[in-house]
């Protein structure tokens, strides 16, 4: 028995002439690992970015646990447990790496406004940053301006600082973009693992499709601002509508 | 699992050092001329202005040329409330002051943190030559360009009134009055920029969108640094008053934000003691160089250049940066 | 009718000194990325060396042919540009590719010192030189007589749009600038050089702000503290027409010039205070769509 978490129905979001989501019905199940897919310019990172409000829909709703959120603000959709990262990393470069997370956890309990607290005294936030960065193997560069980490590493941070928000569903933008080919497969590993072990549900974006047919439940391709084709990995591979559109080869035998 | 070890909070040359100067600003009534501890006064005083411009440029990425316009308020409320109501209690005046600037910021801050960068910087400006060009103007008010008298008050809820040598009353009881009160906008400033608050503000300096992405509502939150730092800048202020005796439309010109900004520059916006060093040092540089040149503006100036361009980090960055060098720690990036 | 019509030429005159200032903000915020706070006192830099040239000329040669101080006032104006042409490569240009804060202030530092130089040069009180503006006989027009300067700076302040625009969209030079202010890194790939076009749209822009600055001196005088006014105003002239964009910056001055006129009408007594208050509410309600680039 599988619930909807996530459906949109017939979003819309144009750039004058460019349609670069056109009436897409999209739904995450709870629960799955879905990968997102598509060529240069499908509009995945279009379609994330109206549901996580970086964007207004043209037209269409989104619904999220059965609550139309099509026009709440990026801060509803993230109490409401929908968080995301980014596909050109988007960090807090002065802060140190520790901090990057522990904001983030500040802000999912509400403790940003206060004023009167020294945010390094609070050990139930550095116990838990300290705890997530584990999980992501940041530990040793904790004290680290994020400035200074690695490619890579500030990948992985950047899905830290999404995850540390525990959304109930996340959105990673290519988090293996713009690192070498031999990384990926470990950052994907650390990422996949820890979403799998606190059975938060999540859409991958991704263009390597050895890593998208490894990690993922389901897949949804997207084409041109809609949605191609959608399925279980086998039913992808099988397709040759999307091997030959997104692909651009015979499926392997 | 082992909780972290409770992090220091302050470093030793921050401990070193901050225990060193206090007993030198202790000191200074007792070893040093009434003049030159009037003149370590208003430094104190200008400090306060800068540690609250700094909240905006240095932890927010907000760069205002309008903070004469908190100061100003601060001063003139002050007057006000001499010309209109007779108060004399120093308290009564910093309540006041401080109410007041964080008022006008308020109002003002709704209107600048919809925008940031030049925008922002235009706006704090234009607002700020609003209230220069009204104190100009309504002088039945404000005595126009002549400005308000204020006399010495007294301190301490009254009990303490001012001595018949105003020189020394102020060189000695009204500089302890502020000292204290520039230790406790320090504290109060610390622990702001060190708390989850203050976290937040430097994540919307450093990314505005990943800020609003990780829960925090960035304009809200501009909203109340602008406010707090409008609040600080204003206390300053009122506490400047009775060092000068009077108050003219002049702390409120475009010229007054100017050298604001040129204190927390020299010191350096990217830490948290820089924006002091830079108030105290600047006025140490003034009192002596406006003896030999009226065009202290063009001096102010060039040394801004100078700074932008040789040490872009401030006077306290390079002695941070030269304390690491020392102790053979890596550069941080 | 006659009040309407010389509140409609007081209007126009006043956007034609707009103009000439926010032009140049725009023109070089379009390609460098940059605002100059200091470009108001360049402006104001403009006034004193055409109001010192023409005094010095006109004080030496009583009888003086005045077609000769009308292009005395170009001094005002290639003094400026001059000043530009030597700030953007020794000042500016180290800090491209710093944080945009040292970049402000860095012109911030600029607007001190060339404050401080002009009281240094020309001392604290206004200069002018009205032997210019009264050179011209008054016009009559529609029945309503006006000043012929006035007229004058208006035309100026036309030809001034056209040239540019003439300069921008029509010359080899414009589709440089053109190709750097769309995308640098592209422009120089195609061997455009950068550094020559930002120099030269810097020089440009300060050449257009102490045209104004020269043109207004005779009437309003070189004060100190107009450079700043200049600034904040221009700088509301081109936030409405979007900055970046040379038609916008016209459309801002037309704007701002009649709302001021209005507010000196209304408002004589604060007339500084509701210029300021203005720039502060259309900055406020400005719709986000009046960028022509952000
Ligand atoms: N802010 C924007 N303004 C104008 N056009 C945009 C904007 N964002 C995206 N587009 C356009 O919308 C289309 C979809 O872009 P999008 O970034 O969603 O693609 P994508 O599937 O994420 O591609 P990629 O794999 O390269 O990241 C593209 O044609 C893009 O040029
Ligand atoms: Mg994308």
């Amino acid at each position: 028995m599988t619930t909807v978490l996530l459906e949109t129905r017939r979003l819309v979001k144009a750039f004058g002439a460019n349609r670069a989501v056109d009436a897409v019905d999209f739904t995450v199940q709870a629960g799955e690992l879905l990968a997102l897919i598509g060529s240069n310019g499908a509009g995945k990172t279009t379609l994330v970015n109206l549901i996580s409000g970086l964007l207004q829909a043209d037209a269409g709703t989104i619904v999220f646990e059965g609550r139309d959120v099509t026009r709440q603000s990026i801060h509803e959709r993230i109490e409401a447990g929908i968080a995301r990262s980014f596909q050109l990393v988007n960090l807090f470069d002065q802060l140190t790496v520790a901090d990057n997370v522990a904001l983030t956890i500040f802000a999912r309990q509400g403790k940003t406004p206060h004023l009167w607290t020294v945010a390094a005294r609070d050990t139930v936030v550095a116990d838990e940053a300290a705890q997530v960065l584990r999980q992501f193997g940041l530990a040793s560069k904790a004290g680290m301006p994020a400035a200074g980490l690695s490619q890579g590493e500030r990948k992985l941070l950047d899905v830290a600082v999404a995850y540390a928000l525990k959304p109930k569903l996340l959105f990673l933008d290519e988090p293996t973009s713009g690192v070498s080919t031999r990384e990926k497969a470990p950052i994907m590993d650390v990422v996949t693992s820890v979403v799998r072990q606190e059975h938060i549900t999540a859409v991958v974006i991704e263009h390597d499709m050895d890593i998208v047919f490894r990690y993922s439940d389901r897949i949804v391709a997207m084409h041109q601002g809609a949605i191609l084709a959608q399925g279980s990995p086998d039913e992808i591979r099988r397709n040759e509508q999307v091997t030959t559109t997104l692909i651009g080869s015979p499926p392997p035998a | 699992m082992t909780p972290a070890i409770r992090p220091r909070l302050l470093s030793r040359l921050e401990v070193g050092g901050g225990l060193l100067v206090a007993v030198a600003l202790l000191a200074v009534p007792l070893v040093a001329a009434p003049f030159q501890t009037i003149t370590v006064c208003y430094g104190l005083v200008f400090a306060i202005a800068a540690l609250g411009f700094n909240l905006l440029l240095g932890y927010t990425g907000l760069l205002s040329f309008g903070h004469s316009a908190y100061f100003g308020v601060g001063a003139y409320v002050t007057a006000e409330l001499v010309k209109y109501l007779g108060w004399t209690s120093m308290e009564a005046y910093v309540v006041a002051g401080i109410v007041a600037s964080a008022l006008v910021a308020a109002l003002f801050g709704i209107v600048c943190v919809r925008y940031t960068r030049i925008f922002f910087g235009i706006l704090t400006l234009a607002l700020s030559q609003v209230l220069w060009s009204l104190a100009l103007k309504l002088f039945w008010v404000t005595g126009g360009s002549d400005g308000l008298r204020v006399p010495t008050p007294t301190l301490l809820f009254g009990t303490l009134a001012p001595t018949k040598d105003k020189m020394d009353f102020l060189a000695y009881h009204y500089y302890y009055y502020v000292l204290v009160l520039f230790a406790a906008a320090v504290a109060v400033m610390w622990l702001i920029v060190h708390s989850p608050f203050g976290k937040a503000l430097q994540a919307i300096r450093d990314n505005e969108t990943r800020a609003e992405f990780v829960g925090v509502q960035v304009r809200k939150y501009r909203w109340i640094a602008f406010v707090v730092s409008g609040a600080f800048t204003g206390l300053a202020g009122t506490l400047w008053v009775p060092l000068n005796g009077l108050t003219t439309p002049d702390i409120l010109y475009w010229q007054f934000s100017g050298r604001i900004v040129f204190f927390v520059v020299l010191g350096g916006f990217r830490t948290f003691w820089g924006p002091i060093v830079g108030a105290l040092a600047y006025n140490y540089l003034e009192t002596y160089a406006v003896g030999f040149t009226v065009y202290w503006q063009l001096v102010l100036g060039l040394v801004l250049v100078l700074l932008v361009l040789t040490l872009p980090q401030g006077l306290a960055g390079a002695v941070e940066a030269l304390s690491r060098r020392l102790r053979g720690a890596p550069a941080v990036a | 009718m006659d009040t309407l019509l010389s509140q409609i030429l007081n209007s126009l005159f006043y956007a034609s000194i707009l103009f000439l200032i926010a032009c140049g903000l725009s023109l070089v915020y379009g390609v460098m990325r940059i605002v100059n706070m200091a470009h108001g006192n360049l402006y104001a830099f403009g006034a004193y060396v055409a109001a010192w040239t023409v005094g010095l000329v006109a004080g030496r040669l009583p009888d003086v042919n005045p077609v000769v101080l009308f292009v005395l006032l170009l001094a005002g104006a290639l003094a400026a540009g001059a000043a530009g042409a030597v700030l953007e490569p020794t000042l500016l240009r180290p800090l491209y590719k710093r944080a945009e804060e040292y970049q402000l202030l860095m012109t911030f530092g600029l607007l001190l010192v060339l404050e401080d130089v002009m009281r240094l040069l020309w001392g604290p009180h206004p200069l002018t030189a009205s032997v210019v503006s009264d050179a011209l006989p008054s016009v009559s027009l529609l029945g309503l007589t006006y000043p012929g300067y006035n007229l004058f700076v208006i035309v100026i302040g036309g030809v001034a749009a056209l040239a540019l625009w003439a300069f921008v969209y029509r010359t080899r030079f414009g589709v440089m600038l053109r190709a750097t202010s769309q995308d640098m890194r592209m422009a120089s790939a195609l061997g455009i050089n950068v550094k020559r076009v930002y120099v030269q749209a810097f020089t440009i822009g300060c050449l257009m702000a102490g045209l104004g600055g020269a043109v207004v001196m005779p009437i309003s005088g070189a004060v100190l503290g107009m450079g700043v006014d200049a600034l904040v105003l221009a700088f509301v002239v081109v936030v409405i027409g979007g900055l970046g964009s040379l038609e916008g910056a016209l459309v801002g001055a037309l704007i701002v010039g009649f709302v001021r006129t209005l507010g000196i009408m209304y408002f004589a007594e604060v007339e500084l205070a509701v210029l300021y208050l203005i720039a502060a509410i259309v900055l406020f309600v400005r719709p986000a769509g009046l960028f022509a680039r952000a």
